[in-house]
Formats: C-alpha cells, structure tokens, sequence
C-alpha cells in the first residue's frame, strides 16, 4: 500500500510545554486510524499538525506525491461544539465551502451538482436552502461531512464525530465511513473506544507520547501499558470488542 | 409632501441625501460581516481608538479625517497584534487600545489652542455638512467595498464561517483578515461625520439585527442591512430637519424603532 503521510520524530507544545513528544506514525493508503487518547493528551493537536495548522518545534510530517500535488487533499470534519450555530449561513454554502480551492479544476454547476449529490446521500438535499443553525446536532455532522467529502480527498480527517449524533445516525455514519474506507483513509479520533475498535483498522494511543497498535482490539492491559487511560463506553446497538472494567 | 421635495432643491440636503446612500452601502455590508463574525466589540474599539488621531489633527491642523484614519488603522493592527502576539485576553487588548485612543484625543484637543468647533460633529455626526471631497471619499469607499465583495463573495463567506477549515483548506486567511479589518477602520472612518464615532456602531449592528429577523442568508443578510440601513437613514434626515434634533441621533433613534417594529411584527406574522 502507497504511504500517504509520514510523521517522524515529532514534538510541539504550547508555552514550552510539550503536548505532543517524539511522536511517528504513518498513515498507508485505504487504512483505518482510530485515534484514542484522554481529554487533554494532544489529539486535536496531533490533527493539527497533520493538516498543517501549527509548526511542530521539531520533527517533520511529509505527505506522498500524490497527496501533495493535490488542492486539497485532506477532508476534514471539526468538531461541531466549535461551530457558531448562528452565523447566517446555508446547509447548501457550507458543503460548497469545502470546494473552495477546486474552482479552478471544476465549473461552478458541476460542483454544486456534486454537492446536491452529497446532501441526497445523506438525506438532508430538501433541507439545503436551510440556515446551519435550523439543524439538529445530528444533521450538521452530516453537513459537514459532505462538506469534507465535496473535494473528493484522498484522506478523510474526522474528529469526534459521534459527539452530537443520536444512535440511529452513528450507525449509518460507520457504515459510510465503512464504504468510503475502501478508497481512502481515514483517521479518526475518538474518545470513545468502544465504538473505535469495532471499526477502524489500527488504533493510535495518543497521550504525548503515541503508541501504534496494528490491531483493531486492544486491551485495558495494553492500554495501560501505552500511558492511555480512557474512559470505556460500551453502546448495545452496535457490535463491540467487550473490555475489561475501570478499577 | 411638496416640502419634501422642496427639500431636494437645497445643495447640503442633496449632500446629506448622498451621504446616507454611500452609509447605508458600506455600514450595511460592512457591519453584515461583523455581525456574523461576532466582532462588533472590536469594532467599537476601532472607532473610539480614531478620536486620538481627530485630537491630533486639531492639535497639529490638518484634516481630522486623516488622522483618524491613521489611528483607526493602527487600533485595528494593534488589538490584533496585543492579542497574537502579545497573548492579551482579546477584550482586554481591546478595552486597552478604546481607551488609550479616546485618552489621547481628549490630551490633544485640551493642548489645542482656542475653541474648536467642529469636534461635536465628530463625536454626535452632522450628516447636514458633509463636505464634497467626504462625499468623493465615501464614494470611493463603497467602490472598493462592493468590488471585494463581489469579486472575493464566497472566500470572505467560508473564512468568516469557519477560519479553521478555510486554513485546512489553502485559503488565504490572514490575508483577509487584514483587508478586511482595514476595510472596517475605513467604512468607520468615513462615515464619522454621518452619526459620529459615539453613535457609528448603531449604523454597523441595528440594521443588520433587522436584516437578521428575515434571512439567515449571508448575501442576502448584507443586501437587506443596506437597505434597513438606508430606509433608518432618510427617515431620521428628514425627522431632524422637521423636528429641528441633531441628526446623528435622529438616525439611531429611526433604526431602532424600526427594528422594535420589525421584531414585534414578526411576533404576530
């Protein structure tokens, strides 16, 4: 598998203290990334460096060919707490913003058309004339996940993005990122490990320090031993690797 | 009505009529996109920060208009800088640069020989005795605002919505955020003599409050404050002729009982 990203020896903090110390990982094609970790252990962060929003202090993150040459290569699905709800802005305008660099390579029609395209899949195109706010929790993370799927990436960043959604969407919400994963990769944080490990390929233990584990099931034990106490969620719905309880 | 029209035949009341035009334009756009991005309280430290510059050019005679602009512009680079740099709370580095820019002014006008005029019309506007070359000015302005707007429409819409992502995604940013800021000491600027640096605020955040209760569409949103702005405008021009009030005031006065109609109203639609 093609490597699309590669993070080596990595280090960045705010006001000299490290958020994130001697930190590697690469990212191949196709692969699935759980991303876990406390609150606080530099998560978003490691996000952040990815898709080029701060400078590490020292290390390097170089990305292939292909992902490079591209506009925008990586779609990206922030957390919704950080969005203002009552910015004046259509369900429509916000997929089309995620085209903003393509204007060049494609028509105006045939972007809004894929972007029609996008809202239909996720069944939100009769409410795309609506404000962002009008929305639910659940029906803005969809909006923006068309928004970061609108520029056909190559690698899909997602960040906690079972925060606001009701059951019946989290379920849809896997099996779309199970479907878009046979073409690209995705990373995807979570705090919740439960959900994680019964889909993603591979998990990142992010606590300063990121441990790799080239396995979806990981045990409270190695989660320890990684320095990466989380919290353990266990939902009914969904099937689940079934983990040892918090002491 | 005839005395309306009448009105028209006056040289300063053709100018006033200009002048709320060329307002309503660029507050109305202007005050839209401050609006949304929840920056009026910088913009209220921008335009109190500008009186430092008025003071100075009392003191030293030349054009206030410059002299604000100056101060204006340096305010706006200012709280940016206290803020980015400095890792000043942001409302802090703004409290700090309205005051010292307002402190300064007072300094300035208090060392400045003899009695100075116009300073109130600074301070409350008098839309009545706008000069041509402040008309050429706002012109000017509202050229300049509408063509970034509509040349740059959808880059300004997406940073304004989600700087975040705009980064992510290649944009410009910090380019825009500059223009921009410098584009909101200017539209302040020279609409001081319309409602004054005390008042300007209403004409940057009422009518867009107005505009806010019928669309939640950005363009839409900066079209329709224009022209709540303009109607506030015209109505509180001739209200102060026929009423005999300053104004700057009968303007805001206008615009917010207009806006209290509008909410009401849409409570019974």
């Amino acid at each position: 598998m093609e490597q699309l990203l590669k993070i080596e020896n990595l280090t960045f903090g705010y006001d000299k203290q490290p958020v994130l110390e001697n930190v590697n990982l690469e990212v191949h094609e196709k692969d699935f990334l759980g991303v876990i970790g406390p609150n606080g252990g530099g998560k978003t962060t490691l996000l952040k460096v990815i898709l080029g929003l701060v400078k590490p202090d020292k290390g390097k993150v170089t990305f292939s060919e292909d992902l490079h040459k591209r506009k925008q290569p990586i779609g990206y699905l922030p957390q919704v707490r950080y969005i203002d709800r009552k910015f004046p802005i259509t369900v429509l305008d916000v997929v089309l913003s995620g085209a903003i660099m393509q204007n060049k390579r494609r028509s105006k029609a045939e972007i809004k058309a894929t972007a029609e395209k996008l809202l239909d899949d996720m069944g939100l195109l009769s409410i795309s004339r609506k404000a962002i706010g009008e929305l639910s929790g659940g029906q803005m993370q969809r909006v923006f996940l068309c928004r970061a799927l609108i520029s056909d990436p190559k690698l899909l960043i997602l960040d906690e993005p079972d925060t606001f959604v009701d059951n019946r969407f989290e379920g849809e919400l896997y099996e779309k990122l199970l479907q878009l994963n046979k073409e690209i990769a995705i990373i995807l944080v979570s705090h919740d490990v439960g959900t994680i490990s019964s889909h993603v390929k591979t998990i990142a233990c992010v606590n300063k320090h990121l441990h790799y584990h080239p396995s979806n099931q990981i045990s409270e034990e190695q989660l320890e031993s990684y320095n990466c106490p989380i919290q353990v969620i266990s939902h009914g719905q969904i099937p689940h690797t079934v983990l040892k309880h918090h002491h | 009505m005839s005395a309306l029209v009448e009105l028209f035949n006056y040289d300063f009341f053709q100018k006033a009529f200009l002048a709320a035009v060329f307002a309503s334009i660029s507050c109305g756009i202007i005050g839209g996109y401050i609006v949304s991005r929840r920056i009026v309280f910088i913009s209220g430290g921008i335009t109190h920060a500008s009186f430092g510059g008025i003071g100075l050019a009392f003191l030293l005679g030349f054009n206030p208009l410059l002299g604000a602009v100056l101060f204006a512009v340096a305010a706006a680079m200012g709280i940016q800088f206290f803020t980015k740099v400095a890792e000043i709370r942001e409302d802090s580095s703004i409290a700090i640069w309205w005051s010292l820019g307002m402190a300064l002014g007072i300094i300035f006008v208090f060392m400045t020989p003899g009695y100075t005029p116009n300073l109130m019309s600074y301070l409350f506007g008098n839309i009545l005795t706008v000069t041509n070359s402040e008309l050429w000015w706002m012109l000017s302005l509202n050229v300049v605002i509408i063509g970034f707007f509509v040349l740059f429409f959808s880059k300004i819409l997406y940073i304004a919505f989600d700087e975040e992502f705009a980064r992510t995604a290649g944009l410009p940013v910090n380019l825009f955020n500059y223009l921009i800021i410098i584009l909101i000491a200017l539209t302040v600027v020279l609409n001081i003599r319309v409602v004054g640096i005390i008042l300007i605020l209403s004409l940057l955040t009422i009518p867009q409050a107005s505009a806010n209760l019928f669309t939640k569409d950005f363009k839409k949103l900066l079209i329709l404050s224009s022209v709540f702005a303009f109607i506030g405008t015209i109505s509180g021009l001739f209200i102060s002729y026929f009423l005999d009030i300053p104004s700057g005031a009968a303007i805001i006065f206008t615009l917010v009982i207009m806006f209290g109609i509008l909410r009401i109203g849409k409570s019974f639609v």
